[in-house]
């Protein structure tokens, strides 16, 4: 009832709406041609209007012209374009910023931001930009915005229009330093302008502009100065002053030390990020087949349960709480994952492996099996397909650490996090009376037994404990990887190699073998590739286990002999 | 090995039962074999391709059947197991006397099944895009050759409203179809004029997932000044950490614009896609294509898979051509027999889902439209170029040198998927 008296009460007014734009269009288009006395309004929203061309070109005229009028309404309506929220009706031929809500959309006039009402997603059509319109738009918004009050978006409107330059930025970048306050912006601004003086005819222009870029380390930099060393189409060089191309040459070499070395840092981030990777999906494996012994083939699977469990998390967030509070559900997904892997973990121990204790071919088999189960478990209930599992917003995007190498923030946080884990779980295992007694089981069943630890549930905890982290690094996996059924998969293989590198049964063993696999594979990547580099990496621990059998941290004592 | 024993177990008992069902049938049916994987790693895009030929059957049927006979699907699962595709294919056209086979998405499973295929004299319509530099007489091939998806790619980034791309990054997985296509996208750009260079090929194996350094390289080539594209055959699941791992290094499409042509609607069912806004994919159609007979297709397999939110994509308007081909083939023919139908299906012509033709060539690829769409937030494409008419599949790439002077015809007087001089023979 109410509805319906809402949308009675919006339509004639609606209809009003459309009918003055529409006689106000063509009383626009028809007073083009004389161009005095056009209100500012009437301008702006032909322009708008003009966006609709049926060709990509003539989009772009109309982008350009729209950015020209120096209209700061010219912002939203870019940007709506930008992100293909421009739409047609289509009954009227009338251009709308569209806001899509369900199967329907709500309009507003570009014009002077009122909403028109709302309409059903057939009846709009959307006006399409491609890769070069949004590029073109960024750079309009860029020029547009270089004089916006906030220096972050002074700072980043710089960048942009120094990503695409043009001769007619350098006049634009020039002002925008002149009126420039905040010491960072405007040292963009320089680098921005430097590079493009290097192509002034002026003498003492390029040779500042060398001098200004020398010892900054950025590959864009480096090679705008390399390209003056070319040789032009004339037979001489695109630098005609021989002094300067020596200044050039010296700079361009003083870069490239510089980048080698930024290069070689990156290659250790790398590194260490694949080494947490590895970490995390490695340190549960490292207390059922390190501690106990136990060939779990279905690892993986508790993995993969834990990314799933992320999944439904995200999904109870997305449909029952304030989209606030959307951003957290990986926190609250990381219990909700362990007890879930816990969980199964539990019901294989006690279903299948403790019959199977002391004899590792049959455990193989039987977990492989156990495997395929949750597999197509997960298949049946879920389907074939990936999952999709969102980044929140506070784990996308990187960290610049110059030098052209940045760091992911989602790759950040899980080096944090395996960490985290990593020593959460080592004082557990040292400190807590479950750790002393799983300790004792392991090193000493009979003699533990005799001492009143009830070694069958001391298994089986042991076991939820393994199983419940590999459903932690479920969750951290799910931000990186594909949530699909064959997720476990792809991470056992390389979790048995940390484990089996590390020394069977050394927490610390299998901290320093997934951080050294993790670099060497880093460093191997660039020269060799990543198949190749897979492959030597795999042949280095068959040499290494010829010659250390039991790893990189050998446990002495009985507990090996096990 | 036990997992291959255990699938094979498995496959027997399916077998045993599908052969108990279609004897209790009647036998007057014509047999379609299905062989599309419903199970492991390649199920996640085949298993579609299995429930559009049931929707193409059913709707076949509705109509009444095939020369007065119903039509039974003949499903079979061959697992994401190469070696299993070709037992699977033999199953098929011995012990169920299928008509024709509908199936396989990899290019290895289908090098598996061609010489089973080639010895039983039987016909498999591949729906799926292929790297060409193969013609086989038992084989139609009704997704793109590289010239129909792969060339006009590349060069729409080249063109002016592509972005007038200069340097150029092959980036794919280690298998026959990337290797395949990225020679023939070399051989073409140096044909172009551009310089060795300018050119950046990478290999990753499949499920890829630390693409770190890889991202990273890609970006340091871009910065040399000139715009860079990366032309992706990576292959499906790996896609997602990468265009995870681009947009979180703040890579944009305007920068770095990525064409792929491995993904599709279905692909990006399980992505958030707002991070690959802009980029490409390159294919014979788009769900989002505005045709009557697209929205009508769609609607009635909307209703006969009861779920609203299924996508369609084109492998699956391969197999809907392809089938309304060989329907019409066999109705010309009067009979389904094989070598009547092959000669029937030369110059048969279906109406695609975009609004144009689709006819059937002597090589055995179609001739198709190719579409450029760029990805939506809503997973869907918006076309944003397209070739004038329909494109003639290319079964030897032109260029390649030792594949240019090679001619694939299939009717009198060459009747050979790769020679170089007519044979004159029938057989």
């Amino acid at each position: 009832m109410a509805s319906s008296r809402t949308r009675g009460a919006l339509r004639p007014d609606c209809r009003a709406v459309l009918v003055g734009l529409g006689l106000l269009m063509t009383a626009l288009l028809l007073a083009l041609a004389p161009a005095h006395a056009q209100s500012l309004d009437d301008t702006f929203a032909a322009a708008v209007q003009a966006l609709d061309a049926r060709k990509f070109s003539g989009k772009a005229e109309a982008v350009e012209a729209l950015g020209a009028l120096d209209d700061d309404r010219a912002i939203s309506v870019l940007e709506a374009f930008a992100d293909g929220r421009l739409y047609r009706r289509k009954a009227d031929k009338l251009v709308f910023i569209g806001t899509r809500d369900d199967k329907t959309y709500i309009l507003t006039n570009p014009v002077d931001g009122t909403e028109i009402g709302t309409v059903a997603s057939r009846a709009v059509k959307r006006i399409v930009a491609n890769n070069k319109l949004r590029g073109q738009i960024r750079g309009v918004l860029g020029q547009l915005a270089l004089f916006s009050a906030d220096p972050d978006t002074r700072r980043a409107a710089a960048e942009n229009v120094i990503a695409s330059p043009s001769d007619d930025s350098l006049p634009l970048l020039k002002r925008a330093r002149d009126r420039e306050t905040d010491a960072g912006v405007r040292a963009t601004l320089e680098t921005g302008i430097a590079m493009l003086e290097l192509a002034s005819d002026d003498r003492d222009l390029r040779l500042a502009a060398v001098a200004a870029l020398a010892d900054r380390s950025d590959p864009a930099i480096k090679s705008a100065l390399e390209q003056r060393l070319l040789a032009n189409d004339e037979g001489g060089f695109v630098e005609p002053d021989a002094e300067i191309r020596a200044t050039v040459q010296a700079a361009v070499e003083d870069i490239e030390d510089r980048l080698a070395l930024f290069g070689l840092a990156e290659n250790l981030i790398f590194g260490l990020s694949l080494g947490s990777v590895l970490l995390l999906a490695a340190i549960g494996l490292a207390i059922t087949f390190g501690v106990m012994g136990v060939i779990n083939m279905a690892y993986g699977e508790m993995i993969m349960l834990g990314a799933y469990t992320t999944f439904l998390v995200q999904e109870i967030f997305r449909s029952s709480l304030p989209p606030e509070v959307f951003g957290w559900y990986v926190a609250a997904a990381i219990p909700a994952a362990f007890l879930v892997a816990a969980g199964f973990g539990v019901l294989i121990e006690r279903g299948c492996i403790r019959f199977l204790y002391g004899r590792p071919l049959e455990t193989l088999l039987a977990t492989w099996g156990v495997s395929l189960i949750l597999q197509q478990l997960v298949r049946s209930l879920f389907g074939a397909n990936n999952r999709e599992v969102a980044n929140p917003d506070w784990i996308s995007g990187a960290v610049s650490l110059g030098g052209g190498v940045s760091i992911t923030l989602n790759r950040v946080y899980i080096i944090i996090f395996s960490l985290v884990v990593v020593v959460a779980l080592a004082a557990f295992i040292r400190h807590s009376r479950f750790g002393l007694q799983m300790r004792a089981v392991t090193q000493n069943r009979g003699m533990a037994s005799a001492m009143g630890i009830r070694t069958g549930r001391v298994d089986a905890l042991t076991f939820a404990l393994g199983s419940g982290i590999a459903g932690v690094a479920g969750v951290a996996l799910s931000q990186i990887s594909n949530v699909s059924p064959n997720l476990g998969q792809n991470f056992i293989v390389d979790s048995f190699m940390v484990v089996v590198f590390g020394g069977v049964g050394s927490l610390w063993g299998t901290i320093v073998g997934a951080f050294s696999l993790g670099i060497v594979n880093k460093f191997l990547e660039p020269v060799s590739g990543a198949i190749l580099g897979k492959v030597v990496v795999l042949v280095i621990i068959i040499l290494f286990i010829q010659k250390r059998p039991r790893g990189l941290f050998a446990l002495k004592g009985r507990a090996a002999e096990a | 090995m036990f997992k291959s024993l255990k699938i094979l177990a498995a496959a027997g008992a399916l077998a045993g039962s599908l052969t108990m069902a279609t004897t209790a049938q009647a036998a007057d049916t014509i047999k379609v074999g299905i062989l599309h994987s419903l199970s492991g790693t390649m199920a996640i895009s085949e298993t579609a391709l299995k429930d559009v030929m049931l929707f193409l059957i059913d709707e076949q049927n509705k109509k009444g059947g095939l020369l007065g006979k119903q039509i039974e699907p003949v499903v079979v699962d061959p697992a994401s197991d190469w070696p299993l595709f070709a037992e699977k294919a033999r199953e098929l056209i011995e012990q169920h006397k299928v008509d024709v086979v509908f199936g396989n998405w990899t290019s290895v499973s289908r090098k598996s099944v061609l010489p089973v295929f080639e010895e039983l004299n039987g016909m498999l319509f591949y729906p799926v895009q292929y790297e060409g530099e193969e013609s086989s007489r038992n084989i139609f091939y009704t997704g793109a050759a590289p010239n129909q998806q792969a060339i006009p790619a590349v060069e729409y980034l080249m063109s002016e409203d592509g972005g007038e791309a200069k340097r150029w990054v092959l980036a794919g997985t280690d298998y026959v179809y990337p290797r395949t296509t990225n020679k023939i996208l070399e051989a073409f750009l140096k044909a172009k004029g551009v310089p060795a260079s300018d050119i950046m090929i990478n290999y990753t194996p499949f499920g890829h997932s630390d693409w770190q350094t890889i991202v990273s390289d890609i970006k340091k080539f871009a910065a040399a000044g000139k715009k860079t594209a990366v032309v992706s055959t990576i292959n499906g699941d790996a896609n997602v950490p990468f265009y995870k791992e681009l947009a979180n290094q703040g890579i944009k499409a305007e920068d770095i614009p990525v064409v792929a042509f491995s993904v599709g609607e279905e692909e990006l069912a399980g992505i958030d896609t707002g991070p690959l806004v802009g980029h490409l994919a390159a294919w014979n159609y788009f769900m989002s294509v505005d045709d009557d007979t697209n929205s009508d297709v769609i609607s009635k397999w909307h209703a006969f898979i009861g779920d609203d939110a299924r996508v369609f994509n084109d492998p699956m308007e391969a197999h809907y051509i392809g089938f309304n081909m060989w329907v019409q083939a066999v109705e010309q023919a009067g009979t389904t027999n094989i070598d009547a139908v092959r000669q029937a299906m030369y110059g048969q012509e279906v109406k695609n889902l975009t609004g144009g033709p689709a006819v059937m060539n002597v090589n055995h690829p179609l001739s198709k439209p190719v579409l450029i769409g760029e990805i939506q937030d809503d997973g869907q494409f918006a076309t944003v170029w397209e070739t004038d008419g329909v494109v003639v599949g290319d079964a030897w790439s032109d260029f390649i040198p030792e594949s240019a002077k090679l001619t694939a015809d299939w009717t009198y007087p060459w009747v050979c998927g790769n020679c170089e001089k007519p044979k004159h023979l029938t057989n």
